[in-house]
């Protein structure tokens, strides 16, 4: 194929050229950056939280009237004397949070009480000995934490645990070499707190940027929350009891004592609606990208049918001319596929740079990381053979085209 | 000439369907799709207090210990129990409140309704006249009340309604966390947007039910919501009452009437710093901020990144639309060279002929302007199905409506200039001879 001519004959269709080029760019450069933002909303989606998700609920439990400590305290031992005797529920716990809350409790950790800067930091999960078989975590080495090391913890009254069960991804950052058990960690204060355990995996409450440059690493404190404005139960079911004890458990708490405030809408969530509510924004983002690149393609193909269409419209007489003078429809077709091509190659071309402009402003102006080259491929790729694509019903009907055209004067 | 004109234009837009078809959708598209997020964005970055918010400040003060300090740090965004207080009593500014967000339990005095909690604002008495609250009965708590830990509260309209069917409750009591409260006034419809002096506990579509004097809040430990910052031995999160000194939980505004007093109250800010450090209370060097409404906005990013990020895209995608139609009208202007050249043999000038295809241009642009209107209140809509706490506020205005038009028309009519002027320059005798 000689490239001479079409470039010849491009060049007296500047305008018409420089458009799809400009089309394809645009498209290119939106579409990569598109294609990236989504893979990066879905990829959180799939994360595992490490808890039992499958039988888990989380009450949020709001106290009506009660303020002292002491009366408090009571109340929550009786819920949950209450709960774990439910038929459908296998163990309940008392906490200040759960994963993929949104957001929540967390402090810095330092590896000596004197340290400037922080070593990392981690979500605190507060519950009694029943927190780690209700959340269904993974002891991986050490102990639970034992009934008589289970404190309350009030208003005007903080107190660091002496012992503390840490997630493998926070001990494996404190202590690399492995030897996290039995070593002291600092929360905040000057107090140690040991490590006397480790679980396998344990999902932050966080689910923002932040808290993902700390995934996983967690810690869980031996203490119950006697706050006047409320706790959280979470309570695990047995398999296939979710339902069940998701209806018995507000009502055995209201049994136990009506002066609670267990909102009807959000008060009770599975874990599944949890996750959902988690990452509702994200899915709806991600599906918005997706329908806009699925549009702007769409409609770029569109053009490039509509110029080529009046281009092979315009070029009758030519084409007729050169299939008279012996081209075949394969040349014919030939040509046209590879002017698109060409003015494809020129569009990619900046549209590549445009995609990491774009991408550049994006970083300066809200939250967004580097743009990895194989999008921009992909994208590439995706879009030269989209206007391929887009060119062959006109450059078809170009091949069509009989040499009588050339004798005729219109 | 107009009407003739359209006549012609609306025959040759007839005359190609689908490719007409093709620009008005497209044209469509990218006007509904930009004003969705132009709407959105135009709703979240909205000013709260239209003509007061350029007096409202809000100064921050550095008393963080030297842990982890870095030369540009900015100050923390809240101020301590400590600081707020000293600030309020030093009342250099016209007017000043101390504030913070929380949620109380309620108990209302008919038997027929649960206990319920409604947020709550704890502040000092200068935040009503300060942000210009509306009273519908009765009036604020007075400082002296405040600094008596009054158990007085002031109502919102919604829970006025609620509770006394929208009578005059002033002087009534309100049963709150086990205490007592008279209600002294109520409030009507209030909720700026942005929720601007406390943006931790909700930033838009906000707004507290009762309003409680800070001092009693302090007094009855009632809880608090919101963001809590604390450094050194400060850590812990379970208190509703942070450390006085090691923990920022409060928002403290003043209302300063002119530039001038704005300056001094700066200089105020870093005089108070250097004075706490010499006290030893502060170890770093004064580190100030005064910032307006606006400014403090626009410094906590208040409008979601995400909803900039749609907005990006929307006009990325109204661009490549317009590109297309710039492309579109091109080849379709191109094609009827021949007419156009015999309309020019026939005595029409190049200015007549610009006009007629200008026209044309702006029929597909009234027509996708429709549709774009159209799709925009469509999309508006899903917004307000998202369960995101500004779902609610995604409403089209007057002058939005007005925008999209104006935009439709214009952008379609700026797609068209280069097609139209380059089919003008078509010369008569050329198209002629060739046919």
């Amino acid at each position: 194929m000689h490239i001479k001519p079409i470039l010849a004959a491009l060049r007296r269709h500047k305008a018409g050229t420089v458009l799809i080029a400009l089309q394809i760019a645009l498209t290119l450069a939106i579409v990569c950056n598109a294609l990236f933002i989504i893979h990066q909303r879905l990829a959180h989606l799939s994360e595992p939280t490490g808890v039992d998700e499958a039988n888990l609920f989380v009450i949020e439990n709001q106290w009506a009237g009660q303020t002292s400590n002491p009366q408090i305290d009571a109340q929550i031992r009786a819920d949950l004397v209450a709960l774990r005797q439910l038929p459908g529920v296998r163990d309940a716990s008392p906490s200040n949070a759960y994963p993929l809350e949104g957001s929540g409790w967390d402090d810095f950790i330092t590896l000596t009480p004197d340290q400037t800067e922080k070593t990392t930091d981690a979500a605190v999960y507060l519950g009694d000995e029943h927190l780690i078989d209700t959340l269904g975590l993974q002891l991986v080495a050490g102990r639970n934490f034992r009934a008589d090391e289970v404190n309350s913890v009030g208003l005007h009254q903080y107190s660091v645990s002496p012992v503390v069960i840490v997630t493998r991804a926070l001990a494996e950052r404190l202590y690399p070499d492995g030897s996290a058990l039995g070593k002291p960690l600092y929360a905040m204060t000057s107090t140690p707190s040991t490590i006397i355990g480790v679980v396998d995996r344990l999902q932050r409450q966080g689910i923002d940027a932040w808290s993902d440059s700390y995934a996983y690493q967690s810690m869980l404190w031996p203490q119950r929350l006697d706050m006047p404005r409320g706790i959280i139960y979470i309570v695990r079911a047995k398999p296939g009891q979710l339902a069940a004890a998701m209806r018995e458990a507000p009502a055995a708490l209201y049994t136990q004592n009506r002066m609670r405030i267990i909102d009807p809408k959000n008060g009770v969530l599975s874990f599944a609606q949890v996750r959902e509510r988690a990452y509702d924004s994200d899915r709806g983002m991600a599906i918005l990208m997706g329908i806009i690149s699925v549009v702007l393609l769409a409609i770029t193909a569109a053009g490039i049918v509509g110029l080529t269409s009046f281009w092979v419209g315009q070029r009758r007489r030519q084409i007729g001319i050169r299939r008279a003078l012996g081209a075949t429809r394969n040349d014919i077709l030939n040509y046209f596929l590879t002017e698109n091509l060409l003015i494809g190659a020129m569009g990619v071309l900046i549209g590549a740079v445009l995609a990491l402009v774009i991408n550049l402003w994006m970083i300066a102006h809200v939250e967004m990381s580097r743009l990895p080259l194989a999008y921009v491929l992909a994208g590439v790729v995706m879009l030269l053979l989209l206007g391929q694509g887009a060119v062959l019903a006109p450059a078809l009907r170009a091949s069509h085209v009989s040499p009588v055209e050339a004798t005729r004067s219109v | 000439m107009f009407i003739y004109y359209l006549d012609l234009a609306l025959r040759s837009l007839r005359r190609n369907k689908a490719l007409t078809a093709l620009m008005v959708l497209a044209i469509a598209l990218g006007i509904g799709a930009s004003m969705t997020t132009l709407t959105v964005l135009h709703v979240l970055s909205g000013d709260p207090l239209p003509g007061k918010s350029a007096q409202l400040y809000y100064p921050q003060v550095d008393p963080q210990d030297i842990k982890g300090m870095s030369p540009s740090k900015e100050p923390p965004d809240q101020v301590t129990l400590i600081d707020g207080l000293n600030l309020l009593h030093a009342v250099r500014a016209d007017h000043q409140a101390l504030m913070a967000g929380g949620s109380v339990p309620l108990q209302p005095e008919q038997s027929s309704l649960d206990p319920f909690y409604v947020d709550a604002r704890y502040t000092t008495a200068d935040f009503f006249v300060m942000f210009d609250a509306p009273f519908l009965y009765g009036r604020g708590w007075t400082e002296a009340d405040g600094d008596a830990k009054a158990r007085q509260v002031v109502i919102a309209k919604a829970l006025n309604d609620k509770l006394f069917a929208g009578e005059n409750s002033v002087g009534r009591t309100l049963r709150m966390a086990g205490t007592s409260f008279r209600i002294v006034g109520v409030l009507d419809s209030w909720q700026p947007n942005p929720h601007f002096y406390d943006l931790n506990t909700g930033s838009y579509a906000y707004s507290e039910q009762v309003f409680v004097p800070l001092q009693t809040m302090l007094d009855l430990h009632l809880s608090r919501s919101g963001s809590n910052d604390c450094w050194g031995n400060g850590g812990g999160g379970t208190d509703n009452i942070l450390p006085s000194d090691e923990c920022v939980w409060l928002q403290f505004w003043v209302q300063l009437d002119s530039p001038a007093k704005a300056v001094a109250y700066k200089e105020f800010l870093t005089h108070y710093s250097q004075d706490q450090k010499t006290l030893g209370r502060f170890q770093r060097a004064p580190n100030v901020r005064l910032r307006n409404v606006m400014q403090w906005l626009d410094y906590q990013m208040v409008v979601p990144d995400d909803v900039r990020l749609q907005n990006g895209l929307a006009f990325g995608f109204l661009l490549v639309c317009l590109v297309n139609t710039v492309g579109l009208m091109l080849a379709k202007f191109m094609r009827r060279a021949a007419e156009l050249g015999v309309r020019r043999a026939l005595g029409a000038s190049r200015r007549a002929l610009f006009a007629q295809l200008l026209i044309e241009s702006g029929v597909v642009g009234l027509v996708g302007g429709c549709g774009g209107l159209l799709l925009a209140m469509f999309g508006l809509w899903l917004v307000r199905q998202r369960p995101s706490d500004y779902a609610a506020l995604a409403h089209l205005d007057l002058s939005m409506l007005f925008i999209t038009f104006v935009l439709a028309v214009c952008a379609t009519l700026l797609a068209g200039l280069l097609p139209a002027w380059r089919a003008c320059q078509i010369a008569p005798a050329l198209q002629l001879k060739s046919n």
